[in-house]
């Protein structure tokens, strides 16, 4: 799979537009009742706007022209009356809509979140935090008014337009018709207008995401950037970034612009026929007087409900983009997912069996080739190798972070495909080489290993890997903000952390990647002593590069070129003379030129 | 606010067009009911049917006047208001990266990446839109009061009565809202932190299976985002209907009491229809009024979130007259130097003299402060007391920029940007030598692993390097920091994840650079060949010399260098 960055757009899948639709009002479904309601509200409102102008009407024609004054206050106070009903059911209606339209939101973000949980690394792997982000936040936050609207807006407009039809068909169905004349013509125009804009507005929010992306790269690299003092070019990139965005914005806003003045036109057009047919019409004496002055008023009822319609249909449109968006992500289908009728794994020993295991990340590119062993439950292995020989893969693959592309991975004897994710992880305790830190307390931190230790455990458990010592030193003790990716602590403290959390998980099988590389030798002698207990009675697989905590392993497995090489305990390999050998070595061979 | 109208204003000339734009196509606006009525009283009432042709022609005329300038002015609204909102985002970007690291050591990515794309978003619809809509709604609200006060100043005074409570409606509204926009913005942050912890952290996340804590996590913020829109919501449906029926009031106040003016004859029915229809004009930017409050309160919400951010004093600046040296020679001095963090000492005392050339490593306990005293140098943090020179210029009268293109750093923790190896490599440099990025990439032993791969140096690595062991980033940082060939370079642990012959043929490479050197290692290999030795504990330097000088002194380092070589002893035994 190609990886995207900022600089590229992403690749959308084509939806139909209409199945999108369909899906995103699928998520009205649960507020029938609601919806019900709001409806019965807006028609109260509906029809005091309807109602009102023939009630001026009255007044004005029957009781001043009459000088009824009574008559008129007591009008008067009625359209109080029904205006004050009104303000009260549009109160309810917006409460009730956008109660049920932040909830659908809501729903719909959760939705994606809970869906993005369930994928894979490869997924995570093939693009910038910054654009699923995008997705998560801004085309979520752009639906936020089309329920509104589409409910508030698209029903009492539709009525609307269907009782002035009625009405002017009623009056005189040729006139009518004329009047419907620019309607076709409008709908070509708006057909046309929509496929350019619908793939701008796409665009657009390709753009912004794009611009979401650099942004989440720079201030986590921050660091970098300052350090090189390279903040003219990060800017000449954000900039151009944000052109990108408002130049996408301003072609996609011009297209809905023109939506807005082909509609105004067509109402143009369509009054002046009215008007030039009701004329002849009336020459021709088809049509009185009356019904035709009548029939200029309502022209306008007819057309505003249109452009309301029209402006509607151009705000789906724009906003659609990102519902395609949030649901090209809801459609990947999770590739590393439990298997119908996977098992629960049961407490497991510990045993570990990799049975002619091949895996690719991408295609061909093997990054393991047939790799088999078998590892007895307790036992400690240590793997060593140039750093991208493929010692992390062979890791990845025992927790099933990725599917080996042949071959098995066994655990007491049951495949990792054959059982459940959750109760296959629950059991290991890994420690990957990224160390991240989630904001919140470093005894929140720690607790991420399990959830329900008390803070007694966690303490334990950072005593076991003497961090405890550093950590009360600290102003808040276990308090401290550790901060997103422990910005605040060394990185030799963040590994402590994050090895006191794998080890509070109480794992059967403990994995550590190069859980000790910025630890200092003083330091890490104690938390080798603290691990070798801590290895007791766990299969534990250990990445590293210094010879201290490999020395200790029960066995030793030299990965290159994604092939165990040897293996051996340090004693055997080291007297073979092998890849091992030469490995150890070039730590003492500085020291013998140099000295 | 007062920011946002202040970039407004530099784009006052975009405004020209689309003002312009506007005042025709309101100007428009009020012929077509005039061309209407004639049509309605002329041709259809009166019989003039040879008027027709000629009024039609006028009508259409004055729909395509009016549609064509309506485009031109929502074109130039939307163009303007994007240029002043790229010209905000431009500027916060720009403000946030001369921040200090220790502002982004107190401030989550998520959240100024939310001000940075969210609330400028929201900025740039309502510059967009809203400011349109609301010099529209003025526009109309000044005709309609015109014409209202020329057909009969008594009506038009009580209209005008109705006014204070509008706005006083209006004042309220935007009064609340803004606070509870305020707080939707922060949830708006909040969420955006939470989920971008989370996909940043996904490895830990999956590592320990805690997907339905996350999703437990994040239904927490979207709660909360959910109940913050509930609230904004609760206060319109207040107002608003509030608004509405005050606007409506108004034409049955006209009504009734215009009536009443007819009957009395002090008004004719004609005069009655015609200020009524001016009221509806003054109806409509009246209820525009909430949806445009509430946009403002909106705007100013996010306004005030970005303001506070630029407020923050970026504290590591250049100084006004700082000297820029001519040539750069990499002497580094550290006199006397305490740092503070946090109102706690975190190095004192801290004296080191690296001389043009040398090479000087620092060896201590995690968390004792090495990192500390190389960040100091860059000016990454400033020193509390005591000064630090380079060359014998204060660092603090030295140009920023100056002093930190002479220095290049590899950091602990590595970063690489999801971009191709080639990009990440020549980040640091904007010209380069071809001869000096082959040195690079083979000093680093990048060379080595990519030429295995199939796109080279095309090859797109992830964000933070997804796609690469930990030690292929180090060396990518390493050739990164070496390209720059800089007169001091810093190595921050920079091969804890290589394996030790790579490290070998690194440190190799290094020694050949005559250039000053900080090293921050625990292999004692890494640090043997230093012209100084620094041990350090607690923030204070408690050991120094050279290799030789710390052996003999049996001290810390030597109990370092007796744990890392005590199997080479045993080795030597078994191997010889």
């Amino acid at each position: 799979m190609a990886r995207n960055t900022f600089r590229q757009d992403e690749q959308l899948q084509e939806t139909l537009n209409i199945v999108t639709v369909i899906r995103l009002f699928s998520y009205l479904k649960p507020y029938k009742m609601e919806v019900i309601k709001v409806m019965a509200l807006m028609a109260v409102v509906v029809t005091v706007s309807l109602v009102s102008p023939l009630l001026m009407r009255k007044a004005i024609n029957d009781f001043i022209a009459n000088a009824n004054l009574k008559g008129l206050a007591l009008l008067g106070l009625i359209m109080t009356g029904i205006y004050a009903a009104s303000m009260i059911c549009s109160r309810y209606r917006i409460m009730i809509m956008s109660v049920v339209s932040s909830k659908i939101l809501m729903k719909i973000r959760q939705d994606l979140f809970n869906h993005i949980q369930k994928l894979s690394f490869a997924f995570f792997d093939s693009r910038p935090v910054g654009k699923i982000l995008a997705r998560i936040m801004g085309d979520v936050n752009s639906l936020g008014e089309l329920f509104t609207t589409s409910v508030t807006n698209l029903i009492p407009e539709a009525v609307m337009l269907v009782a002035v039809v009625s009405i002017m068909m009623w009056l005189n169905w040729k006139l009518g018709l004329m009047a419907l004349i620019m309607l076709p013509i409008l709908s070509v125009a708006i057909f046309i207008i929509r496929t350019v804009s619908r793939k701008r507005w796409q665009d657009f929010r390709k753009k912004r995401s794009n611009l979401s992306a650099y942004v989440h790269e720079d201030y986590s690299g921050i660091r970098v950037v300052q350090s090189f003092a390279r903040e003219q070019k990060t800017e000449g990139i954000f900039a151009e970034l944000s052109h990108n965005v408002a130049n996408a914005f301003i072609s996609a806003i011009k297209v809905a612009n023109t939506f807005g003045m082909t509609a105004e036109l067509c109402w143009g057009i369509g009054t002046v026929i009215v008007f030039w047919y009701g004329t002849r019409l009336l020459i021709a004496g088809e049509i009185l007087i009356g019904d035709l002055v009548a029939f200029t008023g309502y022209i306008g009822m007819f057309w505003q409900p249109i452009m309301n319609l029209t402006n509607f249909y151009n705000n789906l449109i724009t906003n659609l983009a990102g519902a395609e968006r949030i649901f090209e992500i809801m459609d990947i289908e999770p590739d590393i997912v439990n298997r119908p009728g996977a098992v629960e794994l049961p407490p497991i020993k510990g045993e570990v069996i990799f049975d002619h295991v091949t895996f690719a990340y991408e295609g061909d590119e093997y990054v393991l080739k047939d790799i088999n062993f078998q590892i007895k439950p307790g036992e400690t292995i240590a793997l060593v190798g140039h750093t991208g020989s493929g010692k992390t893969t062979i890791v990845n693959l025992i927790s099933r972070f990725y599917d080996v592309t042949h071959g098995r991975v066994l655990i007491d004897g049951y495949d990792v495909r054959d059982v459940t994710l959750e109760s296959l992880r629950r059991q290991m305790g890994i420690m990957t080489q990224d160390t991240f830190m989630f904001s919140g307390s470093i005894m929140d931190n720690i607790r991420y290993g399990r959830l329900d230790a008390t803070d007694d455990e966690v303490i334990a458990a950072a005593k076991a890997v003497k961090a405890h010592d550093f950590i009360i030193k600290l102003d808040k003790g276990y308090h401290t903000d550790a901060n997103e990716r422990g910005a605040r602590l060394s990185a030799g403290q963040r590994q402590l952390i994050a090895l006191a959390r794998a080890l509070l998980a109480d794992p059967r099988i403990l994995i550590l990647d190069e859980a000790t590389a910025s630890i200092d030798t003083q330091t890490e002698m104690l938390v080798q002593e603290a691990l070798n207990t801590i290895f007791k009675g766990r299969t534990s697989f250990v990445i590293a590069h210094r010879l201290s905590t490999i020395r200790n392993a029960d066995r030793i497995f030299v990965v290159d070129d994604g092939q165990i090489k040897e293996v051996g305990n340090h004693n055997q390999l080291l007297a073979k003379k092998g890849l091992y050998y030469q490995l150890y070595m070039a730590q003492y061979r500085f020291l013998g030129a140099g000295a | 606010m007062k920011r946002l109208f202040k970039y407004i204003w530099r784009y006052k000339f975009l405004y020209i067009i689309p003002v312009f734009s506007m005042l025709v196509a309101v100007g428009l606006d009020m012929f077509n009911p005039i061309v209407s009525q004639k049509i309605i009283d002329d041709v259809i009432l009166g019989g003039e049917h040879e008027k027709l042709a000629r009024l039609l022609f006028a009508f259409l005329g004055i729909t395509a006047g009016r549609a064509s300038f309506g485009y031109l002015r929502n074109y130039f609204f939307d163009y303007a208001g994007s240029k002043i909102s790229v010209e905000i985002r431009t500027d916060l970007f720009n403000h946030i990266q001369k921040l200090p690291f220790s502002y982004f050591d107190n401030v989550n990515t998520g959240e100024i990446m939310a001000r940075t794309t969210e609330d400028v978003h929201t900025i740039w619809t309502t510059l967009a839109f809203a400011l349109r809509a609301f010099s529209e709604q003025i526009l109309y609200l000044i005709i309609a009061t015109i014409l209202l006060f020329t057909t009969e100043w008594k009506l038009a005074l009580l209209t005008f009565c109705i006014m204070p409570l509008l706005l006083y409606l209006a004042f309220k509204l935007e009064k609340k809202i803004s606070a509870a926009f305020g707080a939707l913005s922060d949830q708006n942050a909040d969420l955006n932190t939470c989920a971008q912890e989370n996909l940043a952290g996904v490895r830990v996340v999956k590592a320990f299976g805690r997907e339905q804590y996350e999703i437990k996590k994040f239904f927490r913020e979207n709660e909360g985002y959910c109940q913050r829109n509930i609230d904004v919501a609760k206060i319109w449906s207040k107002y608003h209907p509030g608004i509405e029926f005050i606007s409506n009031f108004i034409l049955v106040l006209v009504i009734s009491v215009g009536g009443m003016f007819v009957v009395r004859s002090q008004l004719t029915l004609g005069e009655l229809v015609k200020f009524n229809g001016y009221v509806m004009m003054l109806v409509w930017p009246m209820r525009m009024l909430g949806f445009l409050t509430n946009m403002l309160a909106r705007c100013n919400a996010s306004a005030k979130k970005i303001a506070k951010i630029m407020a923050i004093e970026p504290t590591i600046t250049s100084p006004k007259d700082a000297v820029v040296p001519k040539e750069f020679k990499g002497h580094v001095v550290f006199e006397n130097v305490s740092f503070k963090y946090n109102d706690e000492y975190v190095l004192q005392d801290i004296n080191i003299n690296a001389p043009p050339g040398s090479t000087i490593a620092i060896m201590g306990t995690t968390g004792a402060g090495k990192s500390s005293i190389i960040n100091l140098i860059g000016r990454y943090y400033d020193c509390t007391e005591g000064r630090i020179l380079v060359d014998g210029i204060d660092v603090k009268k030295m140009d920023l920029q100056a002093l930190r293109n002479n220095i290049a750093v590899v950091m602990q923790d590595t970063f690489l940007f999801s971009d191709t190896l080639y990009e990440n490599i020549t980040f640091g440099v904007d010209n380069f030598a071809d001869k000096d990025f082959q040195e690079a990439v083979a000093d680093a032993q990048v060379e080595e692993f990519v030429q295995e791969l199939e796109d080279g140096y095309e090859t797109i690595v992830g964000e933070r390097g997804v796609g690469l062991s930990g030690g292929q980033k180090q060396r990518v940082s390493i050739a990164r920091a070496l390209l720059k060939k800089s007169k001091v370079l810093i190595l921050d642990d920079a091969t804890s994840a290589l394996d030790m012959e790579t490290e070998y043929l690194i440190q190799q490479a290094l020694e050949k650079r005559k250039v000053t050197k900080f090293i921050i290692a625990h292999r004692i290999s890494a640090v043997k060949n230093a012209d100084e030795i620094l041990i350090v504990e607690n923030g204070r330097i408690v050991e120094r010399g050279t290799h030789e000088s710390l052996l003999r002194r049996k001290g810390k380092y030597y109990a370092i260098y007796r744990e890392q070589f005590k199997d080479f002893a045993d080795l030597q035994k078994e191997v010889i």
